[in-house]
């Protein structure tokens, strides 16, 4: 019995909306504008009949060329990066609804009358939210960030831009995937709070998972936060609202860890060129030399087993 | 033959009320068994403790498992249809097919098409697409494919017209029921499950008021057409009810022979919707 392969197969049945339109028609629409934007562009240049011819030393073409393979680096990175933004908000709904949907059209009665056990589906939940949504929308992203590329290539060939073929020949695509996906387990560990929290809120309430899920945090925040007005109490606001609701409600957001690794560049930066260079394909396992990313697995980790607690207990009345 | 369900002082509380009452009864193998009881009368409750579904008091075995500590196990041997409705909209008829058949050992995917090929589903159609029928037509075809131990049902047939329900128990009777099944069904609609059921239990108020064969209903309960001249005659054995058809008094007697009783009238059976009645009089008060 391939039990789990089939509760992944159930989630995604569900859920097919979130998980693959939501992210296909943002990168659908990205792509379009940057089409209308580039057809735009060119039909300008042809009619002001720029003619630009391309002078100077090596060096200076070099440059040249270096700052439009740069350009195709982030063109790249942006397809994926939109798609991951996107599924952002598609996972922070999935997770909240993901134990309380069926609870609440009684479907939970059905899912219950099989034969799985609650940690088995709580799982599979928790598996789309923490690594298979995340891995879809860089698929999909990659994809878009593809077509983008082609389209700025064949719009700055088109305006007449010359050695516009250095979008392509210059980049470092490889470079690029491999620094995204070099970044994706940290992505995961470190949205485990605020996964955890969701969907431990969506197990556990019997209305409203939503206002449960944002009210308990911010509000404890702004309690404790507001004490301070009382001599003699000083409160670590920066800490407390940096632990409870950031770390318990945004790390989800993708990059959310970059802040704690983020030093000064000590490369040149002069434009796009420089971008693959300034950043080293690993440099996001910084993360992991930190107590805040483990600390915050565990508390993670801790909430779901919670789900699986209140999954299993909550009557179905 | 060991019970399939066994329950000893079983109680659940809901805030402090008790919702189930300290009740004892043993389910054996092969039975159809009606648990039948007003609204909130602890049916349900009850139910639900078996499938391990709620947290409760007192002890309870289904097929020798603890449900609330071995439910995963149980749940390979034992189905349910709660309610229904319950199937999830966005649920396609051939999705749930492969579901099911992914996910239970115990499911036969050829039975479940062939129930299905009789009905109007085909296999595109999503749950919200479907009228309350049709979605208990899927939901049955699903749980009939499963080779349970144990089926429970907990009014299988709420809103749906009598074409549909007629049919439910029909396929229910002659197409999965054997010796090695057991079958508990609720439902309000008593007079519709009669005829399949072999065991009956009335439960009001939390407790069981009747337990047995249909066969020792049968044996137990007599209903009497009273001649008018002999009512005074036969209200003295004290009958459980007395209604009034068409100016003659009816009479429901429990544990008078037969023998004496047909002194003032035409005995018969009685329907279990009467014994109910008769039964479950002042629950509502």
């Amino acid at each position: 019995m391939n039990t789990f392969k089939w509760l992944l197969k159930r989630e995604y049945w569900e859920n097919r909306g979130g998980f693959l339109w939501a992210p296909v028609v943002v990168g659908g629409i990205t792509v379009l504008f940057s089409a209308v934007a580039s057809v735009a562009g060119a039909m300008m240049a042809r009619k002001n009949r720029v003619n630009v011819q391309l002078e100077g030393s090596p060096a200076e073409l070099a440059e040249h060329s270096a700052q439009l393979g740069g350009m195709g680096d982030i063109l790249l990175a942006s397809g994926v990066i939109t798609a991951l933004l996107v599924m952002a908000f598609v996972v922070f709904f999935y997770a909240l609804g993901s134990l309380y949907d069926d609870r609440r059209d009684r479907s939970i009665l059905f899912w219950k009358s099989m034969p799985i056990t609650d940690a088995q589906m709580v799982m599979s939940k928790a598996t789309w939210a923490l690594v298979l949504a995340p891995l879809g929308a860089v698929a999909i992203g990659l994809v878009a960030g593809l077509v983008l590329w082609l389209v700025v290539l064949l719009g700055t060939a088109a305006s007449g831009v010359p050695g516009a073929s250095s979008v392509v020949t210059h980049a470092h695509p490889l470079k690029v995937l491999a620094t995204l996906f070099a970044a994706l387990p940290v992505q995961i560990i470190w949205s485990l709070p605020t996964i955890g929290w969701l969907m431990l809120c969506s197990a556990w309430a019997r209305r409203l998972p939503f206002l449960w899920a944002t009210a308990i945090p911010l509000l404890t925040c702004a309690m404790i936060s507001f004490t301070d007005i009382f001599d003699g109490i000083e409160i670590p606001h920066d800490k407390l609202w940096y632990v409870v609701a950031y770390r318990g409600l945004l790390s989800i957001a993708p990059g959310a860890w970059l802040p704690t690794v983020v030093t000064e560049p000590t490369g040149e930066f002069n434009g796009p060129k420089d971008l693959a260079g300034l950043v080293d394909v690993t440099s996001s396992w910084g993360v992991f030399a930190q107590a805040d990313i483990w600390i915050g697995a565990a508390v993670g980790v801790a909430m779901i087993f919670g789900a699986v607690y209140f999954r299993r207990q909550r009557d179905e009345g | 033959m060991s019970a399939v369900i066994s329950a000893n002082k079983l109680s659940k509380r809901y805030n402090g009320k008790p919702a189930v009452d300290s009740i004892s009864f043993e389910i054996p193998a092969g039975r159809i068994v009606g648990l039948i009881g007003p609204n909130g009368s602890g049916k349900t409750t009850t139910l639900k403790a078996a499938l391990g579904l709620v947290p409760f008091e007192g002890e309870l075995k289904v097929l020798g498992k603890d449900p609330r500590r071995e439910r995963d196990a149980l749940m390979q041997e034992v189905c349910f249809i709660a309610d229904v409705a319950v199937l999830p909209r966005w649920l396609k008829v051939k999705d749930a097919v492969d579901f099911v058949a992914g996910v239970h050992p115990r499911f036969d995917r050829a039975k479940a098409q062939s129930y299905i090929a009789h009905t109007k589903l085909h296999p595109d159609m999503r749950v919200k697409q479907m009228s309350k029928g049709m979605i208990v037509q899927l939901h049955l075809a699903l749980v009939m494919a499963i080779d349970a131990k144990l089926l429970v049902l907990d009014e299988p047939t709420l809103g749906l017209d009598i074409l549909y329900r007629k049919q439910f128990y029909q396929n229910l009777l002659e197409d999965y029921f054997d010796e090695n099944k057991t079958i508990v069904v609720t439902t309000h609609q008593v007079e519709e499950i009669e005829h399949i059921l072999t065991d009956l239990m009335f439960i009001r108020d939390g407790r069981i008021v009747l337990s047995s064969s249909m066969d020792e209903v049968g044996e137990r309960f007599t209903e009497v057409m009273v001649a008018p001249d002999k009512a005074a005659a036969a209200r003295a054995l004290g009958p459980i009810d007395e209604r009034s058809v068409f100016g003659k008094a009816v009479m429901l007697f429990d544990g008078v022979p037969r023998a004496q009783l047909s002194q003032f009238g035409d005995v018969r059976n009685p329907g279990i919707a009467d014994l109910f009645v008769a039964t479950m009089k002042g629950t509502y008060a």
